[in-house]
């Protein structure tokens, strides 16, 4: 069934009778493309130009980050997971899943605080500093050593510790 | 409760400022017919002018039938409120009581600055305004929506939890949209395009990956709800649905598409929206809603007032398709009974079901249990767990029981 979806779709055919080809919308132009694709893939594709260091990412997380999450990451508000810990838990009775016991890659960290973060005020962080916060957190949990800096050729090729953790529902596979 | 005699007030003010006040009748003093007939008072005067509520809304006395949260949310804008099930009827959800679950709060979208991007590996880049969206073929379909954390028991619930607590976080709506496939033509799916990612417009931008196949099965770019275009809080002016799926893949305030080879593995269905099993290892990618069912009368502040009749009315859905049976039972899952389906019966849509009984006033512990199209059979809580452990947290669909007692008090037992 669903190869033949897709077959359909290959043909620029549906199941339904499909209305008159064109004239519907407008070309997207590549000014507009290029503003709104902020998404960044688990290769690395998407990362933009730029760089940030630990260093550079502790100062900014201690003044836009740490009312909420901790100086550390570690005591969050009610409410709130927290971002470091819990390595090795994911098995037991007990599981912490946080950034370094459970998140599988590390590039899903600068998309997600790009588009999301600071809550208050998301969007009004440069690139470097995304990518100063987002090394800053992952040498919270041990992943990077204190002096890393992190831009669009390094940042996917850090490994996270669960990265092996995921399969797909079986129930549900696409 | 409104204050009567305050309305009373008001609507005679308000016909002496009109010139409808009658001279020599004097509305303190009742006529002997309304005397001796005891009529109530709301005969005994005009009601409220027909143009009172230019957009209607319900009943004062019923005032008490509103959303609510659940538990603590320490982060308005990332919160979620749930459906008043025990107080509905039928399968539709009035749009003011569908369950909210945003991640970034409620945006304030101009329908005119509004716009969807389709790009990525499309041979046709476009960019669409509403106008533009609504120009293709529109359908109508009437579908739930489920939060993927709704029911969460896999730990445990307090005994006083209502439905609305337990199972508030489902709804159902008749969605009016365009054709997903039929806008991704226009656009052209290239070869190798596998997945979709698709994002709001919202301040948490939220972002999924769905199988394009799914894109272009039966999804729908949904611009209006039961009538109406939709509420703020239901993704206006545009939200995609995936009937069947968890509601958090139905991007509200829907911005952009982007078809890739590969999912784009996002927060929303890596750190979230993953499910962890017993031995540490995550499901990911749990789509679509299992076969599930829940009484909504009798339960928990809606228990028999005394033995005799008690119709027994509930709600059952799947993402699967169909509902083909429901099964009550009245002593714990010991001895079923089917339900009677109420038409309409639709595809990966809230199915009413009806029971009538006999209560004899002792101790009794209710139960419904749904079967899909598929052949699913809703799973014991015990069946559930055993498959699952108690850290998935999402999906959660085992057979509920209401414990009713002899007083006809009805509590939630796991």
């Amino acid at each position: 069934m669903r190869c033949n979806i897709l077959l359909l779709a290959a043909l620029g055919l549906t199941a339904a009778a499909p209305p008159p080809s064109g004239g519907f919308g407008r070309p997207a132009t590549p000014a507009e493309i290029a503003a709104a694709d902020i998404d960044v893939r688990a290769d690395g594709a998407g990362l933009p130009p730029g760089h940030g260091s630990v260093a550079e990412g502790s100062a900014l997380f201690a003044s836009a980050c740490a009312a909420c999450h901790g100086d550390q990451g570690q005591k969050p508000l009610t409410g709130l997971l927290r971002l470091t810990g819990g390595r090795g838990t994911l098995a037991t009775a007990n599981p912490v899943q946080t950034v370094g016991s459970y998140w599988p890659y590390a590039t899903t960290l600068f998309d997600y605080i790009r588009r999301a973060m600071p809550f208050p005020a998301p969007g009004s962080l440069s690139d470097d500093q995304v990518y100063a916060l987002t090394a800053y957190v992952l040498r919270l949990n041990d992943i990077v050593p204190d002096g890393t800096e992190l831009d669009a050729a390094t940042l996917p090729k850090v490994r996270m510790p669960n990265r092996d953790g995921f399969v797909p529902n079986p129930d549900d596979a696409h | 409760m409104p204050d009567k005699a305050d309305t009373g007030i008001s609507r005679r003010r308000m016909l002496r400022r009109t010139g409808f006040a009658l001279a020599g009748v004097s509305s303190a003093a009742p006529s002997a017919r309304a005397a001796a007939a005891d009529l109530p008072p709301w005969m005994l005067e005009q009601g409220a002018p027909v143009s009172e509520n230019p957009y209607g809304v319900p009943s004062p006395f019923e005032k008490s039938v509103v959303r609510i949260t659940g538990g603590k949310q320490p982060f308005p804008t990332s919160a979620h409120m749930l459906t008043p099930l025990q107080d509905l009827d039928g399968i539709i959800t009035p749009n003011g009581l569908h369950y909210v679950r945003d991640h970034g709060g409620t945006p304030a979208i101009d329908p005119d600055r509004h716009r969807l991007l389709v790009h990525g590996m499309v041979d046709r880049p476009l960019s669409f305004g509403m106008d533009d969206l609504t120009r293709f073929p529109s359908v109508s379909r009437i579908h739930f929506l489920e939060c993927s954390g709704n029911t969460p028991l896999y730990k445990s619930g307090k005994p006083d939890w209502s439905v609305q607590m337990t199972h508030g976080l489902v709804s159902c709506a008749e969605w009016t949209g365009v054709r997903l496939s039929d806008v991704l033509a226009e656009a052209g799916v290239q070869p190798g395009a596998a997945w979709m990612l698709a994002e709001g417009a919202d301040a948490a931008a939220l972002t999924r990956s769905i199988p394009v196949a799914k894109a272009l099965d039966d999804a729908i770019l949904a611009y209006a709800q039961n009538g109406e275009r939709l509420r703020p809080e239901q993704g206006y002016p545009l939200r995609l649905l995936l009937p069947g799926y968890e509601g958090n893949t139905c991007v509200k305030w829907l911005r952009r598409l982007k078809l890739g080879d590969q999912p784009f593995q996002t927060r929303e269905e890596t750190s979230k929206y993953t499910s962890l099993m017993p031995d540490g290892i995550a499901r990911q990618f749990n789509f679509t809603m299992e076969a599930k069912s829940v009484i909504t009368r009798p339960s928990p502040g809606c228990g028999p007032k005394q033995p005799g009749f008690c119709e027994i009315s509930g709600l059952a859905w799947s993402g699967h398709g169909r509902v083909v049976r429901v099964e009550v039972s009245t002593d714990g899952g010991a001895i079923w009974r089917d339900a009677a389906l109420q038409d309409p019966v639709l595809p990966k849509c809230l199915t009413r079901f009806r029971l009538p009984w006999t209560w004899d006033g002792g101790p009794a512990l209710l139960q419904s249990r749904t079967t899909d199209e598929k052949g699913e059979v809703q799973p014991t809580r015990e069946r559930l767990l055993a498959a699952r452990g108690t850290h998935y947290y999402y999906h959660y669909n085992a057979i509920n029981t209401w414990r009713l007692a002899p007083g006809g008090e009805v509590t939630l037992a796991l």
